[in-house]
């Protein structure tokens, strides 16, 4: 605890150097804060023990132990959650237009088009990247992802002009998935053929 | 370990005599006026565009409002600049050659990412040793249009990696000259120009990591060729290494054998509140500059710092680079700055204590006698340093209030 002790008080130093007001310093010096900086200590006490001499040899290493790492439970409950909502709201439209008696086929791509056009409306009001922040595949992996990859780059580049700037970067997020997603239809058409021999 | 031989055998420090750090000027984007510095910059955008249409419009006319500024500042006439040096993030430098249009003075684009502004302090303070009187250097970069540049388009919903830093959006210019001004002008006296090291870290979020063996390199270099140590600093003060870089460099300093926990501080890391989730804190080429030209240059000034190593650090990469598969080589150039007050540095802190009723009124009756030693010298009101300007302010506030 000593250490830990003589540590805060050099940051002080820092920071009254830094000129900082002393509410920020506070907020710096909490208890909590304090808890949080000596259990990291801990947590790295083995790896510092094992990177006693770095070298450009085990640097990469040492910055993978040292860097923070996103927290995947957290990361796959937004992303559930939100994914989930969108296919729901989805599901939502195509039982509403089968209600109002439209066929079922033409049901579903209504559906998908209202969600590709929405995506797009939310996209140019700046509201569906701060959803991307925290949702993550939960909001580009649905079809609104695609909308959003597609609108993102056009409304960026509009300003180069319509033709050079919105028509050449329109496609740059959505291009790679657009061709990778034809090559591997037609690999997986290719399988089908072997196995069913045409018939399926 | 043949660093260590290089090291020992050339020396790469060089000193200046005459160079004056005579004025700062700090233009800062909405995110940065709300974060911890933020009463400290001397001008602000309440609009991330600046009433332009484009951001690399606004990130041009940010360029011009820093270098207007600072001249209006320092009472220095456009004739009267020799030359601009400085650089941004964008291709080909475009946002200060663009805003150098208007000048007359001779331009030099700077560009070493984020080190930009120390490399163009050193250029400036060489410039000035040999040949020029006044000089500005320049820096800046702006949040949306680097994103656009080096990541993905604004509106893209992606999620962001812990490890990353934030763009952030301002301008730093400062003016050097040959003669100070002020009796309390800051004074440049010794650069270490950083050479480049690859520590072969590939992944592009992760810039600290890249950077801080860099910076560990030319302070090493630095201490090695004066013989100080890092405790005869006040401040020893990093661009843009983030959290973790500062952590990095603090490890590597330790195994070089010089101790930096004392007194190392990081730009970037200093900029924003944990709550504005900029993850790793702030990084461009504006984030030195910024720091250094609000709170450091008063801090310098007022005396309440004598000294200090400024390391801008920066990742020499492209978008090209990266997708190739080439690591992030990266570079940090060191600048000594030192206070000219008398007795710097050991006056206790005002905000940290309350003075009693006696020493106000001492303190009064002084700053009484010094306004009219300086009503007597009209050269010296003219040249006003910020900090005054600022106390006039406060004491109308309070009139008013009353």
């Amino acid at each position: 605890m000593k250490s830990d002790k003589k540590k805060t008080s050099e940051i002080g130093k820092v920071e009254k150097a830094l000129n900082l007001k002393p509410e920020e310093s506070l907020e710096v010096f909490s208890k909590e804060k304090q808890e949080e900086f000596a259990s990291t200590q801990e947590k790295y006490k083995d790896v510092a023990q094992k990177f006693q001499h770095i070298d450009k040899s085990n640097y990469k290493e040492y910055v993978f132990h040292k860097s923070p790492k996103s927290s995947h439970f957290k990361n796959m409950f937004w992303a559930f959650l939100v994914g989930g909502l969108i296919c729901v709201l989805g599901q939502a439209f195509v039982e509403l237009f089968l209600y109002l008696g439209m066929p079922k086929p033409d049901a579903f791509v209504l559906a998908s088009s209202v969600l590709v056009a929405l995506a797009a409306i939310f996209t140019g009001f700046g509201i569906y990247d701060l959803l991307g922040r925290f949702a993550g595949a939960g909001s580009t992996v649905p079809i609104t992802g695609f909308s959003n990859a597609i609108v993102a780059p056009a409304l960026e580049f509009r300003c180069e002009g319509m033709i050079y700037g919105l028509g050449a970067k329109m496609f740059l997020v959505a291009g790679p998935v657009i061709v990778n997603g034809v090559a591997i239809s037609v690999v997986i058409a290719l399988i089908t053929l072997l196995f069913t021999g045409g018939g399926g | 370990m043949t660093q260590n031989i290089e090291n020992n055998i050339k020396k790469r420090t060089i000193y200046f005599d005459d160079v004056y750090f005579s004025e700062g000027f700090s233009v800062v984007g909405p995110k940065e006026l709300k974060g911890k510095l933020g009463d400290h910059f001397d001008f602000a955008l309440i609009n991330d565009k600046y009433d332009q249409k484009t951001f690399e419009k606004a990130e041009r006319k940010m360029f011009e409002t820093a270098i207007d500024g600072v001249m209006a500042k320092s009472k220095v006439l456009p004739i009267e600049v020799d030359a601009i040096l400085g650089g941004d993030l964008l291709d080909q430098i475009v946002s200060t050659s663009f805003s150098a249009r208007k000048s007359s003075a001779s331009f030099f684009g700077m560009y070493t990412a984020c080190a930009t502004y120390a490399q163009s302090l050193i250029m400036g303070a060489a410039l000035i040793h040999g040949y020029y009187n006044n000089v500005i250097c320049i820096s800046g970069s702006h949040f949306s249009s680097a994103e656009r540049q080096y990541r993905y388009p604004l509106e893209l919903g992606v999620l962001r990696s812990p490890m990353t830093q934030w763009t952030c959006t301002g301008v730093g210019a400062t003016l050097l000259t040959k003669n100070a001004h002020t009796p309390n002008t800051p004074k440049i006296t010794a650069a270490t120009p950083g050479r480049v090291i690859d520590y072969d870290i590939k992944d592009v979020n992760n810039m600290g990591a890249a950077m801080a063996p860099a910076a560990c390199d030319t302070l090493k270099q630095f201490f090695s060729d004066t013989g100080k140590s890092p405790q005869d600093f006040d401040l020893i003060l990093t661009g843009d290494l983030g959290k973790l870089g500062k952590e990095i460099l603090l490890d590597l300093s330790k195994q070089e054998g010089f101790d930096l926990t004392d007194n190392l501080a990081d730009c970037g890391a200093s900029l924003y509140f944990t709550k504005q989730k900029t993850f790793q804190g702030g990084s461009g080429a504006a984030c030195s500059a910024i720091v250094v030209n609000s709170i450091i240059l008063d801090n310098l000034r007022s005396g309440q710092m004598r000294n200090l190593l400024l390391v801008g650090t920066g990742a020499l990469m492209s978008q090209l680079t990266a997708y190739q598969g080439d690591g992030i080589p990266a570079v940090a150039h060191l600048v000594e700055i030192t206070s000219s007050v008398k007795d710097a540095g050991r006056e206790p802190l005002e905000k940290y204590y309350q003075p009693k009723k006696e020493e106000i009124k001492m303190k009064n009756e002084k700053n009484a006698k010094n306004n009219n030693s300086k009503n007597n010298n009209v050269k010296n009101k003219v040249n006003n340093s910020k900090s005054d300007s600022k106390n006039e302010m406060k004491n109308k506030k309070e009139n008013k209030d009353k």
